[in-house]
């Protein structure tokens, strides 16, 4: 296979991985969307075995075999609730992956390149090898979190700020020690040293990040899998990585850009770590007075066959209790009263971009009754009862009328405004940002306690029974 | 423990403090309940109603009393029933401590526990057991009621074939919980209304009711704490007065709720108002226990006087005793709700809880009347302390970029590219085309992205972004072990993600749907 058809395969696959995200755009389009991505990455995997592999198939064939069919089982084995670990994972590979093929290509000392051509091939290298560690060692510490195997809590050494400049700095450092010794024909030590405080930096960032701030941090994970792709084409004169980096790189930014805006949050603040350390003021301004009202599974119940229009609010305590199932039995139920459920789906409910969606979906729940948050939120004065299951941020009103509330100024669910709301909670704590929900103490608010999964099985069965 | 619900013995009253409904709701909360032969019979609640909810019925007072931990009744008790109080119970009623002070002497004298549900304090969460409201808004519903009946003509007005009727006038005084009662009892039969209340924020309350609100042009705060009234200065009760005295010659029907706590009620109908209605006109006079709002009104009795039916019933919310007994026994019902946070049956008297603190005048034989006042008020506070954060529905407002600041950000990109340029080779700069350029496409197609399909764009995303196995199988064919087996091992990693990736989207995509 000549070069030239290796070329045009991969024009063809750019295209199709082009088509593949635009037809995300609908679900209608999704699927296709999806099998042109796949169909691209055949093309790009066959025009590269045949057209520029020469040996050594055995191991290709093997790894890829071998690596499928584990990626096959992964797939199909995983808890839609899950969704946010895999996502996480599978972006610490991509982040390994480059960090390998940026080392392979260092080790083969093509010495051909000299001049100003080195150094931009070997700074190439060099941020490509960066990317995927920062993007290998933080995804790993992403996955940790979201599967619950390292706390949620931000983890906050003292003077960190300083520790992320140090190691800038160092590989600052490192970077210019490799440039000189690389045209020397040397620098595989410097490279290893940057490679180990790329790794630090990634295992730091991530773990001064709250829990809360998880779609954020997941979907810039992706954004940086996307760049180090990027980086590898640049490296290794590739444009078609070049174009899925790009692509990849720039959807990533979009969702954090997104998931940033829902919080009211800047990029850098998340991402600088520890959720209200900025203000100072976590919650001490308002203490609440007041109490709840407790109602019992047959209550909620009665209420909800009383009304006629009902708003299901999910976050992510529905994920962790797993009770989408249920919460689609008791819509069906519902629905078939001629009562009008819909659901509201706040951009950073859960743990990762849209996560809400695909749950919903796995239940069953049709698309068509799920709702963004701003196309929905001025409707709350016409709810009957709204449900807010394992919720509490994206629908704290003292982000609307608490100046000092570390979350002031984040878009939420107005759910106070509707007639009666019921709040399903494990218990009182606060939610991960810390602050104290008024809407807890409303009057029209009503509290269910317990895991959401049995209380609602009991609501379910106080519906049908 | 057993909760004893005895007949009630004062005169003429129908009421009673648990209805089988309730009964079943109590024994969810781990109490046994006993009540007295016959006690819901003047209620319309037989005895095999509150048998089949659970309860045990017992034939005699003293034994019920005696067997019994916890005693519901709605009036306070009567001499012969303060003989049957032990220092173990429990008894939860209407008390009136204020105007009972012998009373007080000797329940405290029996070492029992105590809870009026007159003191229950007026603060919100406290409202599910405020059982004056529930009375009061029976009041006002039954004054309408009773109006009607000793009221000559419609409420309504109607244009008929034998004539035109007019619409009857009815003036409501006070404008609580009975009055906004009975403003509404009375719009609904079609009356026109006015009302009239010392409290100016009373004003949307009453207008939501499709009533008018009479306003005095005299500026003087009406409201006192916890959401009473108080007492006015001279100067504003002759205007008031001056205004009543006008409307008397106007209106067909007053009803009269004003009451200030713990004082006798002010006289605001006189007899030269009376005088001046028209014949056949109707007061109802809601302050008669308290000795009226109309000097003519004569406790528990209708009497006429210049031609004006004046109704002073006192009992009005026995008058209705079946929706009475039915609200006043789930007032108690979430009073003893609050009392046993357990549900195990037993009831904790925390005087640290507002609710029950205000509500419990007597512990163990102790006087604990009057509670320190309440922290909260139920009038909204004057000013709020901080002003509502005004945002659109995308989070803080975003400035459209000054041409400025949008020359500086070109102008400074212009700058890099063309030092880039000047320096990197042709061969670089063709690649960074490809990239500058996919990245705006990039950027054109995700924002088209359903926010509903983030999570498959991410998994999918993921899943293309292996494409760097591209790199890897460059580098495989290399003689070099080292670099054949770490380029093997990042082929044989992004095969994971490529396979799982597109297998995990798919799989989530066949999901949606309509």
């Amino acid at each position: 296979m000549t070069q030239g058809i290796v070329t045009v395969s991969y024009i063809g696959a750019s295209i199709l991985f082009i088509l593949a995200l635009g037809g995300l755009s609908n679900q209608e389009t999704a699927r296709r969307g999806n099998l042109y991505g796949v169909l691209g990455m055949g093309i790009a995997l066959l025009a590269t075995v045949f057209g520029i592999v020469t040996s050594n198939y055995g191991v290709l064939l093997g790894g890829i075999l071998v690596g499928g069919i584990i990626g096959f089982i992964l797939a199909k084995k995983v808890e839609m609730t899950q969704m946010p670990e895999l996502v996480a994972i599978l972006h610490s590979m991509v982040g390994l992956a480059a960090v390998l093929v940026g080392l392979a290509n260092f080790l083969e000392h093509n010495t051909a390149i000299t001049g100003v051509n080195r150094t931009i091939h070997d700074v190439e290298t060099y941020l490509g090898i960066l990317i995927g560690a920062v993007t290998f060692s933080g995804s790993v510490i992403a996955f940790g979190k979201l599967s619950g195997k390292i706390g949620g809590k931000p983890m906050l050494l003292p003077g960190r700020h300083w520790l992320n400049l140090g190691l800038l700095l160092a590989s600052i450092w490192f970077g210019n020690e490799f440039l000189t010794q690389s045209a020397a024909g040397a620098g595989i030590q410097p490279l290893i040293w940057m490679t180990v405080i790329a790794l630090l930096f990634g295992i730091h960032m991530v773990m001064a990040i709250g829990g809360a701030d998880m779609p954020v941090v997941v979907s810039m994970l992706n954004s940086y899998s996307g760049w180090a792709a990027a980086a590898t084409g640049f490296m290794l004169n590739n444009d078609l990585l070049i174009v899925v980096g790009a692509l990849v790189g720039s959807s990533g930014a979009i969702l954090s850009y997104i998931m940033c805006r829902a919080m009211n949050r800047k990029f850098f603040s998340v991402i600088a770590g520890g959720f209200g350390t900025s203000g100072g003021t976590v919650a001490s301004s308002t203490a609440q007075t007041g109490e709840v009202t407790a109602v019992s599974a047959e209550e909620v119940a009665a209420m909800l066959t009383e009304s006629k229009e009902v708003m299901i609010i999910p976050g992510y305590g529905m994920a962790v209790a797993q009770a989408q199932h249920t919460v689609n039995e008791i819509t069906k139920a519902l629905r078939a009263k001629k009562i009008n459920v819909r659901f509201g789906i706040h951009p950073v409910a859960g743990r990762m971009p849209g996560h809400m969606n695909v749950l919903l979906a796995e239940a069953k729940v049709p698309y068509d009754i799920v709702f963004e948050m701003d196309e929905i939120n001025a409707d709350f004065p016409d709810i009957d009862v709204s449900i807010v299951i394992g919720a509490n941020d994206i629908v704290n009103p003292s982000a609307q009328d608490e100046p000092n509330s570390p979350i002031a100024g984040m878009p939420v669910l107005e759910v106070w405004k509707g007639k009666t709301t019921i709040v399903l909670k494990r218990s009182m704590a606060s939610g991960y940002a810390g602050v104290d929900n008024p809407l807890f103490y409303k009057e029209n608010t009503r509290m269910l306690f317990g895991d959401a999964k049995s209380t609602l099985d009991a609501v379910l069965k106080a519906i049908t029974g | 423990m057993q909760i004893g619900v005895p007949k009630e013995i004062y005169s003429g009253e129908k009421r009673v403090a648990t209805t089988p409904e309730v009964t079943a709701q109590l024994i969810k909360l781990g109490f046994t309940v006993a009540v007295e032969s016959g006690a819901g019979a003047a209620a319309s609640f037989s005895d095999e109603a509150y048998r089949s909810a659970g309860a045990q019925i017992i034939n005699d007072a003293k034994s019920l009393w005696h067997s019994s931990d916890i005693i519901l009744k709605v009036r306070a008790p009567q001499a012969n029933e303060i003989d049957l109080i032990e220092p173990k119970h429990t008894l939860i009623s209407f008390i009136w401590p204020a105007q009972n002070p012998d009373l007080m002497q000797k329940l405290s004298a029996s070492k029992a526990t105590i809870l009026a549900m007159d003191s229950v304090p007026r603060i919100s969460r406290a409202q599910k057991m405020d059982a004056l409201s529930s009375m009061a808004n029976i009041a006002g519903y039954r004054a309408v009621i009773e109006a009607a009946q000793h009221f000559g003509r419609f409420f309504t007005g109607q244009i008929t074939a034998a004539g035109k009727i007019p619409p009857a006038k009815v003036l409501v005084i006070g404008a609580g919980v009975a009055g906004l009662s009975a403003i509404g009892s009375a719009r609904s039969l079609g009356a026109i209304v006015r009302a009239f209340d010392t409290r100016p924020e009373v004003k949307e309350q009453v207008e939501s009711m499709d009533a008018d609100f009479l306003m005095l042009d005299f500026k003087e705060e009406g409201a006192g704490t916890g959401g009473y009234a108080k007492v006015m200065s001279p100067e504003f009760i002759k205007a008031e007065m001056e205004l009543f005295a006008q409307q008397a010659k106007e209106v067909d029907i007053i009803i009269t709720t004003a009451l200030i706590p713990g004082r006798p009620a002010p006289e605001l109908i006189t007899e030269d108002m009376v005088k001046s209605m028209k014949n056949g006109s109707v007061i109802v006079d809601l302050a008669a226990e308290q000795g009226g709002n109309c000097k003519l009104t004569e406790r528990d009795k209708v009497v006429a006087k210049h031609g004006v039916s004046i109704i002073g019933y006192t009992d009005l919310p026995s008058r209705l005793a079946t929706q009475s007994s039915q609200l006043y026994a789930t007032n108690l019902r979430h009073l003893l709700t609050d009392m046993c946070p357990k549900k195990d049956g037993q009831v904790i008297v925390n005087m640290e809880d507002e609710a029950i603190r205000g509500a419990t005048i007597i512990n163990q034989g102790n006087i604990t009347w009057p509670p320190p006042p309440p922290t909260l008020s139920a009038t909204p506070k004057k000013q709020e302390s901080a002003k509502p954060v005004t945002h659109g529905g995308h989070g803080a407002p975003s400035q459209p970029a000054s041409a400025a600041s949008l020359f500086m950000v070109f102008g400074i990109g212009a700058l890099v590219l063309l030092g880039l340029g000047s320096v990197a080779p042709p061969e670089f700069m063709s690649h960074f085309t490809v990239f500058v350029l996919a990245c705006f496409i990039g950027y054109m197609v995700i924002w088209n992205v359903s926010p509903s399909l983030h999570t498959p764009l991410m998994s999918v995303t993921n899943a293309i972004s292996s494409i760097i196995v591209i790199g890897a199988l460059i580098q495989v064919s290399s003689a070099d072990k080292w670099i054949m087996y770490t380029a093997g091992f990042a082929i044989f990693i992004t095969s994971v993600n490529i396979v799982g990736g597109f297998a995990v989207t798919q799989r989530m995509l066949q999901m949606f749907r309509k």
